[in-house]
């Protein structure tokens, strides 16, 4: 049987990205930043997943406005990385798990939430930043990422983007899915995106250092509390960008205190202000079995 | 019965909503077309041509023309579709971003190593924070007191 053995939830920036591409990683700005995702590369060694279902948001790369789904699946065998305008970054193509994608949107769909199917699309940022911060970059005669990765993308450009509640409710479900799938795989749940942000007109900036950290206390003490977060809440307090948190939401409903199991371990937190215009968080919970 | 907006008093802010993204339709499709090399190409090399081709708005235009990303994004455009006009332009978001504020570049980089805009203030309309409508533009050259 498969299981989701841990959660990681971590911003999703393009700088960091640029930052990692352009080897500026140990430049005073960037160096604190680097420096709290160190424990983490580490952890990532020690405790490597065979497939990471990864939660992210497009950024008008691959869905234009001819095309706003509101929860996509990749089931495709690989992803290229987008060209977002400056080329593609220097990293290597994303590996799919199809039998595994297959298996979830199936039983997913069959448990009421209307998944959109994706055969072909390229990856952007909002994909490829949390694997270069958790796995490092990949080098070699061969790089590679170190395991098949699913892409699950949450639409949250177009305003209204699902609620909270419904993401939570959504990651129960893909945590039932893939304890259906008959394969023994060790698989993790990610989610990227957020904090608080803003990146547009005259409140560009806008960073709320106290309200992130506090529902950073919610999502791990009390996800069903961090669930109820209204859209207006996300969007007046932690930036109109902020309200990609709902997609962390997804992650930690797969965990499983939310079905009654053990609570998780909290294996790292850290929080850093500000990376280009953005607070970065991050977490990573395990599992109890 | 008209749509509950609470998002609508939010200061500094404009929700990319189902509304706003019926009016800016062309404008946020023509930034798309700049993900092709091509097409930045020739958008570059004649903008007002390039343009006349969509069928935006006169308003939409001269938002692009003028690279004001305020007036787009009044004007039904995206953060995320108008920051390909930046990167054709060869420009950060830092400064997209600190046009929008009035700041100049360096202004909007201190602020945010300063740990980012404040909430306080800025919350709700009526407040008297640096992103309400009566505190702009931003930015030490537009200081009356300067």
């Amino acid at each position: 049987m498969a299981r989701i053995t841990a959660s990681v939830f971590t911003s999703h920036v393009p700088a960091i990205g640029a930052a990692i591409d352009l080897g500026k990683t140990h430049e005073p700005y960037w160096q604190p930043l680097f420096k709290g995702y160190e424990p983490s590369k580490q952890w990532l060694k020690d405790n490597k997943p065979d497939v990471i279902f990864l939660v992210y948001n497009d950024h008008a790369t691959a869905f234009s406005l001819e095309l706003i789904p509101t929860f996509a699946i990749g089931t495709a065998a690989r992803y290229q990385p987008a060209d977002e305008g400056w080329g593609p970054r220097p990293v290597p193509p994303v590996i799919g798990h199809p039998e595994l994608s297959a298996h979830i949107a199936q039983s997913v769909i069959q448990d009421d939430f209307d998944l959109t199917i994706v055969n072909k699309m390229d990856v952007d940022h909002g994909l490829t930043v949390p694997l270069s911060l958790m796995c490092g970059q990949p080098d070699g005669p061969n790089p590679a990422w170190p395991c098949p990765v699913i892409p699950f993308a949450v639409n949250v450009v177009q305003y209204p983007v699902p609620s909270g509640r419904r993401c939570f409710a959504l990651g129960q479900a893909i945590r039932r899915a893939v304890e259906s799938f008959d394969q023994d795989l060790n698989v993790q749940i990610w989610g990227t995106g957020g904090m608080s942000h803003q990146l547009q007109g005259a409140r560009a900036g806008l960073i709320n250092r106290e309200w992130d950290n506090a529902w950073l206390d919610k999502l791990i003490d009390d996800p069903a509390a961090a669930a109820a977060t209204p859209h207006i809440d996300y969007v007046r307090e932690a930036g109109s960008e902020g309200i990609e948190l709902v997609m962390w939401l997804i992650a930690r409903g797969a965990m499983a205190d939310v079905a009654g199991g053990a609570k998780p371990t909290l294996r790292h937190r850290f929080y850093h202000v500000p990376a280009s215009n953005t607070a970065v968080g991050h977490v990573i919970l395990e599992n109890n079995a | 019965m008209a749509l509950d907006k609470p998002y609508l008093d939010v200061p500094g802010t404009t929700i990319f909503d189902a509304e706003q993204s019926r009016k800016g339709y062309w404008l946020n499709q023509f930034c798309m077309s700049l993900m092709k090399a091509e097409n930045r190409e020739k958008f570059k090399a004649d903008e007002r041509a390039y343009l006349d081709a969509w069928p935006m708005s006169e308003e939409q235009k001269q938002g692009v023309l003028t690279r004001d990303l305020n007036r787009c994004i009044a004007a039904g455009g995206n953060i995320y579709f108008l920051a390909k006009i930046g990167a054709t332009d060869g420009k950060s978001f830092q400064y997209m971003a600190a046009t929008m504020t009035g700041m100049t570049q360096d202004e909007y980089m201190a602020m945010m190593l300063g740990g980012g805009r404040r909430i306080d203030g800025n919350r709700v309309l009526g407040e008297n924070g640096d992103a309400q409508p009566q505190n702009q533009p931003q930015g030490k050259a537009h200081r009356k007191d300067a």
